[in-house]
């Protein structure tokens, strides 16, 4: 029996490590800690900050951390052994939908203004005035254009590669592409480093705010309520501890719904622009969290879901985005075999124990694994779940459809690729 | 056997030429040490190590794990633990704070005697003075921050919340940690 608090008896909360970095979307890891969703379920959680998603991978292996902010395709490079560790990481819960922007220098919109005036003006813009500047300078020799993401398996490449790549450009080929840690973007692109970038929030909004650049498509606009952090743990430590597991995600799960009342949203861009978490000035924080998508120096535009982190069965973990994150990583040369798409995805995400957390809480959770992706330009009802639904809008920003069912069947519709697989291989191993 | 040419990634030089002398002494090459930065994929191209060696508390270990497959024209470091099956191992290497990335073509049974010299230095250094280091930074800069604060409370009449925002709106701007950004405020008080 549980004694009274203070009491001698009274039971030791299970002390969980959990790794994040410093960007907007760690929000409901930090509010959970901070606004005692945690403490409520039982559980210590000792957030640890780190300075690149590589240390998140290698702490969750060692062991050092139990569990982790990470990006969604992170942990499938890991399954497949593409960074060469082959971690059986899991991801029971999403941390929320959105939360990138692709920005280029002041220089590079002058160019791309100049060279396509009419393109740059259309929301969501398409790469069109790019591929001019990239012809342009093509012409006269100059060298590529360089873009900045934060991880090679990360949803930016893939989003930036998927932009480009609507309007002809290869991101293989036609630009080059680094990896640039988030908090030395805006000096690398003052330095003329890099020509623009893909990044979370708030550096977007720093690079904007200091007149290095102009923001030119949302996450949100590129492909509406996509997928990006994922909460990631192995697969040991999930079997080992099913009950911290649950509490863990029953905290986050509160915090999600929490953050997305948005009376809320001011108090949460207070407490993660803290020192220890985000440490960002608040307004800078509160810009993107309040729905405001900073383009330029002096103009937002409202984007009420840049920052989705419950409504829309945020936290759900779909089968259908781990499998277009691997249809990308397959697209972009990054998988070099034919690969069980479907069995991949099924092996990382785990749909199973976030319906376990949101039957505890009376949450409604779909009952299906995956959808057909792109197919709803609003919000829309889904019966599939344990109470009716309302999932938001869906779209790729160039009106394709994604179905996770027929993986080579969706890749065989793009005209710029760096497949290393062959298609008919990739359905039949995919069958 | 050609001695291993490595490259020590390590932001802080105290304990950057500690490392490297006893990666020297048990017969590798240190061909280059750096604190990393916007430069270093080229800088790795550059040098072309077979091993490089870097410190878990660098931001620039996300840049390494892009060179693996955002670029066909550079070198490719893989990661690599003393042995990837062995989680004991990861753990060592973890908690000393040290990861080693393998060039393409180097073999990882010579690699692996350098990761074992690198943990054990990064282990000798923080137990020998990491905690005391930090105890003592933390301190000075939490010293600093304040009296930075006081002098923009006294000078410049603000609130301390005022003076806590205004430092650290330009430590965001210019990039800095909040201390040193204090540190350049007490430099400026006769200006101010």
């Amino acid at each position: 029996m549980r004694s009274l608090a203070g009491g001698a008896g009274r039971p030791a909360r299970a002390e969980v490590n959990v790794g994040f970095v410093a960007l907007s979307d760690c929000a409901p890891l930090v509010i959970a800690r901070e606004r005692g969703f945690f403490r409520r379920h039982g559980l210590r959680v000792v957030l640890h900050r780190e300075p690149s998603w590589a240390n998140i991978r290698d702490k969750l292996a060692a062991g050092v951390l139990d569990a982790a902010q990470a990006l969604a395709p992170m942990l499938l490079a890991s399954r497949l052994g593409l960074d060469g560790l082959a971690l059986p990481l899991i991801a029971p819960l999403s941390l929320g939908l959105n939360g990138n922007a692709i920005t280029v220098s002041a220089a590079l919109f002058r160019e791309m203004a100049r060279l396509d005036p009419e393109s740059v003006l259309r929301r969501p813009m398409t790469a069109r005035a790019l591929c001019a500047v990239i012809e342009a300078r093509r012409r006269s020799g100059r060298p590529p254009l360089r873009f900045a993401v934060v991880f090679p398996f990360s949803p930016h490449y893939y989003e930036l590669a998927y932009w480009l790549g609507a309007a002809g450009i290869d991101v293989t080929r036609d630009v080059e592409v680094r990896v640039v840690p988030p908090a030395a973007v805006p000096r690398s692109l003052r330095d003329g480093e890099i020509d623009g970038l893909c990044v979370g929030e708030p550096w977007n909004h720093v690079t904007v705010d200091q007149g290095l650049g102009r923001s030119v498509i949302s996450k949100h606009e590129i492909w509406n309520n996509s997928p990006d952090k994922v909460l990631a743990l192995t697969e040991e430590w999930a079997d080992r501890h099913p009950e911290r597991l649950q509490a863990l995600l029953r905290g986050v799960l509160e915090a999600q719904a929490w953050l997305d009342r948005p009376e809320n949203r001011r108090e949460a861009a207070h407490v993660i622009a803290g020192e220890s978490w985000v440490d960002a000035p608040v307004e800078v924080v509160a810009a993107s969290l309040e729905g405001r998508f900073r383009i330029d120096r002096d103009a937002s535009v409202a984007q009420p879901d840049f920052h989705v982190f419950h409504r829309y069965a945020a936290g759900f973990p779909w089968t259908s985005h781990a499998a277009w994150f691997l249809s990308q990583m397959l697209r972009w040369g990054q998988i070099e075999k034919p690969i069980p798409v479907r069995r991949v995805a099924a092996s990382v995400v785990r749909p199973d124990l976030f319906r376990e957390a949101a039957e505890a809480l009376d949450m409604a959770a779909p009952t299906i694994d995956g959808k057909t992706e792109g197919l709803h330009d609003r919000a829309w009802r889904l019966d599939d779940a344990s109470q009716p639904l309302t999932l938001g809008p869906d779209r790729f920003f160039d009106g394709r459809r994604f179905d996770p069912e027929d993986v080579a069947g969706y890749l065989e519709q793009f005209e710029v690729t760096r497949l290393h697989v062959r298609l008919d291989d990739l359905a039949l191993m995919d069958a | 056997m050609e001695k291993l040419r490595v490259m020590l990634i390590d932001h802080r030089p105290d304990r950057s030429s500690e490392i490297a002398e006893g990666l020297e002494r048990s017969g590798c090459q240190v061909i280059a040490r750096t604190a990393g930065g916007p430069d270093l994929a080229r800088e790795v191209a550059g040098v072309r190590p077979d091993v490089i060696i870097i410190d878990l508390e660098s931001p620039d270990r996300d840049t390494l794990e892009g060179m693996q497959r955002l670029s066909d024209a550079l070198p490719r470091p893989i990661v690599m633990f003393v042995d990837e099956t062995d989680r004991d191992a990861i753990r060592t290497a973890v908690r000393a704070g040290v990861a080693a990335y393998v060039v393409k073509g180097a073999s990882a049974e010579r690699v692996r005697p350098v990761l074992d010299v690198a943990i054990a230095r990064f282990e000798e250094h923080q137990a020998l003075k990491d905690e005391l280091h930090q105890v003592k930074s933390t301190l000075e800069e939490r010293k600093i921050t304040e009296r930075a604060k006081g002098l923009l409370m006294k000078r410049r009449g603000m609130t301390e919340q005022e003076a806590y925002a205004a430092l650290r709106k330009l430590a965001m701007d210019q990039n800095l940690k909040l201390s040193a950004v204090a540190r350049r405020v007490l430099d400026m008080a006769d200006v101010l």
